[in-house]
Parts: structure tokens; C-alpha cells; sequence
């Protein structure tokens, strides 16, 4: 078997977008490798609305989303290794994959990370209590629900309110199950104001604000858990602990970014992403390696994933043209930003998208861009939520007077 | 005065209420126009899409995901659940493909939203 030029690691939202972004630019010597039996990732049990409304100007679920890029991918016959799972990448960009035919090695010139999320587990938060069946990570019960047909539980607890928790918690109402409640340990919700409204109040499903889950009950099967509020330290308050009896609790506590065939090549990692450091090419520390997606930050709308799917195809287009290599600015966050990505920027670059995060929810806020010590740009914001990617376009204009180091600041006045 | 409803137009969220007694009928805490057609719709006839999945044979997986052609009457989302229950398509289906017409009366149909091949044929 010859060796492929690339290999895409992950058939998802983004790996499908920077794959068919290639083969339109003439570029063919590309090998996807999908885990899975099928292609699309996630977005396969992601069988509600939304998805599209920015790229399609049309509302698809998440199968026909994906569906929309797999048919317009097959026209390029295109070199897709279905139930292939990558063991093994090195810094020098060797990688191991098994599959139902056994293991291989290929040596890619070029990786591109679209390895998606993971989700948030028990073990992160270490919730007390039994080691009880009938624990889930929502992301784990909808899979089971909207792709194999399981119902997993009847009377269900949901602990986090990101939109993951909320969507399941209507789609298990309404495939007969009993969600008693809704806890966040945040005083203010993570989730969309639509699936708060459209998820639970539809269906007269409780949130508890400034609420966590301090203890699971029962041997082997989940029949409670305790519920208590939490202070504004989000210490629990003993006095406020309540029983309530369910069998089944689900986690929605948040994603992250998968980073281990990542770690293993060596990348340099962002502690506040929790995904690889990256250039405005989406080129991590390793020459060669490019990450996307939810491999690379969380995102909440599959249409910037896919963007930057095709964005990464756009850089490795250009690096097989020209190996001329300018020196990169870094780009640093400050102030009540959670993170900013990416972390630099080459000098003389022509464009420059910045995505960020905010720490808290803010009403009003300000933006600061400095540049080479002098403040190059004041953007005031308003309604700015944790739970919010946002995203700046740098002008042209601007980039091109900066040759040392960016920062940007976001503060409350 | 029916109990206030919150506004799902922007991120800001507003607690409107609908005074239902006057002609035409008066909007409170709607910071804007949209905000006031949405919770007069709601007032008047909440609708949602439903997204589900049904029974499939012959495919990979046996939940097809589908989808309702337009929202339906929010009081039928669960009346809608219990006909989808008992409904049992075949492979292949196409994703977009009308899978029953009229499925939920007023011309909306019943549409499937992932594209799935028969595997089980020779």
C-alpha cells in the first residue's frame, strides 16, 4: 500500500468539510479515517433541528447536515477507511490504525486532527456515593436512544444545562420517560434560551440554578441521588440536601476537546482550550500536523466547524504550493476571556479571525485589540455568555502595521 | 392575563405577556416588534417541529431519524410520539424522502432525515 500525502483523521463535521474542500481543490491524495461504521461523527445522533441556518440558510437535523456533505463527497471517489481506529501518531507524523483486517502503518506528510470532542465523565467531578449502574453522559444516552433504539432509563436526572442536557431531556419525555429535574451548580444557565423554553418549560421540567448532585444511592441500579444547593462558592450547603428518587442520572457537564493522539505526537497544548495550540493556518507546534473542530476548541455551531475544516484544507493547499515560512506573531488573552484562538498569527498574514470565549455572562463589555504595545482596536459588546463562541474578523488593514505581538483584553467597562 | 412567555427571538430573553381580553390583543415587556408576533403566536397557537426516530428493517442501524415537514400543535407532540411508535419503514430510504404523506393532517408529511441503504440485500 502506498503511502497517502494525507490522512484526515476523524469522518465528522469536520473532517467531511476539510476532505471535500480538498478534492474541489484538486487535491485527491487524501485518506479519511473514520472510527465509526459510518461517516459523520456526532452529528449522526444529533437527530433535532438547527444545524445549517448559517452555511444552508435552512434549519437541517444533524444526519441530514452531514448527509449534504457525503453526497457531495462521493463524486470524488473518495479513499475512506470505515471501523479504523487510530492507535498511535508520532511527532514525525508515522500513524498505526487498526481495523477488522488487522493493524497499519502510514506515513503521511500531512495530519489533520478532526478527532471531535469527549464528553465530560463522573471520574472529572468525582460525584460521591455508589458505584451505581444507570449513570450516563447524556452524549452516551442519546446514542443509544437515537441510533440504536435504547431507552435507557424511566425516571431520569439531569445534572448540567448545556444544550446537550436539555435536547435529551425532551427527547427522553418524549419517548415516555419521567425527567424529574434539571440541576446546574451555576447560578445561570449554559444552555440556549430556545432549548430552555422548546427542552423543559414545554414539558413543565424544573431547573435548579445554583444546584448540584452530591451523592448517588443505590446497588447495583441508581433508585437516588442527593441534591443540594450550592453557596456562592459552589460549596454545598448540607442543610438544603434532599433526596430524590430516580433511576437514571445523566451528565451534561461539558466537553473536551480529545487530545490524545495529540498529545502522543508531542503538540503543545492550551491549557484554556484544553485542545493544541495553533496558528492562523490551524497548524498546531508540529510542522505538518493541523487540528479542527472540536478537536481543537468546543464549539456550539457545527457550521464554524465546518468552516474551519475547509479553512485547514485552504492552508494545506498552500503549503504544497510555497514552502516560504514567515515568522508568527503571538496572540495572547487577557482580562475576563476564557480563551482566544488562535494563540498566533504569521507576519504579512492577509486575513485573521479571531474566536474567543468570556469567563462569566457580561451585559456590557469592551474588546481591546493591542498590537505591538498600542490599543489598534475598541470593540464595545453586549450580552457576551459563557456558552457563546464568539468570533472577531481582524481587517486586513490592521494586520499588516503589527509585527511583534497581539493581545486581547475584554473588560467590563 | 395568560402567564408571561419567554421571548426565544434573541438571546436577551424577554418575559412577555399577552393580554388576550383586548381586540387586537396587547403585548407587555417585548423590548421589539418580533417579540410581539412571537408571543402572540405562541398565545394563539404554540407549534414546535418534531424530530424522532422510527422503526427501520433492512438497514445498518435500526432507528431511521425523521422529522416533521412544518411544526404541528404543541398539544400533539405527544399523540404524534405514540402514531411514530407504530410505524415500521423499510430500507433503502433517502434523506429528504416523504415518508408518509399527510402524516400529522394539514398537509404535514413525515420526512426522513438520513440517508440509509439496504445492507440486507444481496
Amino acid at each position: 500500500m502506498t503511502d497517502p500525502k494525507i490522512v484526515i483523521i476523524g469522518g465528522g463535521s469536520a473532517g467531511l468539510a476539510c476532505a471535500l474542500a480538498l478534492y474541489q481543490k484538486g487535491i485527491s491524495d487524501v485518506v479519511i479515517l473514520e472510527k465509526e461504521d459510518e461517516l459523520g461523527g456526532i452529528l449522526n445522533q444529533c437527530i433535532h433541528t438547527g444545524f445549517g441556518l448559517t452555511r444552508f440558510k435552512q434549519e437541517y437535523t444533524g444526519p441530514h447536515y452531514a448527509q449534504r456533505f457525503i453526497d457531495d463527497i462521493m463524486p470524488y471517489h473518495p479513499d475512506i477507511r470505515l471501523g479504523a481506529t487510530v492507535l498511535e501518531l508520532h511527532p514525525d507524523k508515522t500513524l498505526i490504525y487498526s481495523d477488522r483486517t488487522g493493524c497499519h502503518t502510514l506515513h503521511p506528510q500531512i495530519v489533520v486532527l478532526a478527532l471531535g470532542a469527549r464528553e465530560r465523565t463522573r471520574g472529572n467531578i468525582g460525584i460521591p456515593g455508589d458505584r451505581s449502574i444507570g449513570v450516563w453522559t447524556a452524549g452516551s444516552a442519546q446514542r443509544y436512544l437515537n441510533i440504536d433504539g435504547y431507552l435507557v432509563g424511566r425516571k431520569v436526572f439531569i445534572l448540567g444545562s448545556g444544550d446537550i442536557g436539555l435536547i435529551m431531556a425532551r427527547r427522553m419525555t418524549l419517548s415516555g420517560a419521567t425527567v424529574v429535574g434539571v440541576a446546574e451548580l451555576l447560578p445561570y444557565s449554559n444552555g440556549l434560551t430556545r432549548n430552555l423554553v422548546q427542552c423543559l418549560d414545554d414539558f413543565n421540567i424544573p431547573l435548579h440554578l445554583s444546584t448540584t448532585i452530591t451523592a448517588i444511592h443505590g446497588k447495583p441500579r441508581v433508585n437516588a441521588i442527593t441534591l443540594c444547593t450550592v453557596d456562592a462558592n459552589r460549596r454545598p450547603i448540607p442543610e438544603t440536601a434532599q433526596r430524590v428518587e430516580v433511576d437514571t442520572v445523566l451528565l451534561s457537564i461539558g466537553l473536551l476537546p480529545d487530545q490524545v493522539l495529540g498529545e502522543q505526537a508531542g503538540l503543545l497544548m492550551d491549557p484554556r482550550t484544553r485542545g493544541p495550540v495553533v496558528d492562523d493556518h490551524l497548524m498546531t507546534s508540529v510542522d505538518g500536523i493541523y487540528a479542527c473542530g472540536n478537536a481543537l476548541h468546543i464549539h456550539d455551531l457545527v457550521d464554524w466547524v465546518s468552516l474551519e475544516g475547509e479553512k485547514v484544507a485552504q492552508a494545506i493547499a498552500e503549503s504544497l504550493q510555497s514552502e516560504a515560512k514567515a515568522t508568527r506573531i503571538p496572540i495572547t488573552a487577557k482580562g475576563k476571556l476564557a480563551y482566544i484562538l488562535p494563540q498566533s498569527v504569521h507576519d504579512g498574514a492577509s486575513h485573521l479571525t479571531l474566536n474567543y470565549r468570556v469567563t462569566q455572562p457580561m451585559e456590557k463589555a469592551v474588546i481591546r485589540l493591542v498590537g505591538d504595545g498600542e490599543v489598534v482596536l475598541t470593540l464595545p459588546k453586549t450580552r457576551l455568555h459563557p456558552s457563546e463562541m464568539q468570533r472577531i474578523e481582524i481587517p486586513h488593514a490592521l494586520l499588516s502595521k503589527i509585527h511583534y505581538n497581539w493581545s486581547v483584553e475584554l473588560s467590563d467597562e | 392575563m395568560n402567564k408571561p412567555i419567554t421571548c426565544i427571538i434573541c438571546p436577551k430573553g424577554c418575559q412577555i405577556t399577552v393580554n388576550a381580553e383586548t381586540s387586537p390583543w396587547i403585548t407587555e415587556g417585548n423590548a421589539c416588534a418580533r417579540g410581539a408576533a412571537y408571543a402572540i403566536q405562541e398565545t394563539a397557537d404554540p407549534r414546535r417541529t418534531l424530530t424522532a426516530t422510527v422503526a427501520i428493517l433492512g438497514a445498518a442501524i435500526p432507528r431511521c431519524p425523521v422529522v416533521t415537514s412544518a411544526p404541528i400543535p404543541k398539544g400533539e407532540l405527544l399523540s404524534t410520539m405514540d402514531k411514530l411508535n407504530h410505524l415500521t419503514i423499510h430500507a433503502p430510504v433517502n434523506a429528504g424522502d416523504v415518508l408518509v404523506e399527510n402524516f400529522a393532517g394539514e398537509g404535514i408529511h413525515l420526512v426522513a432525515t438520513r440517508t440509509l441503504e439496504n445492507t440486507h440485500a444481496a
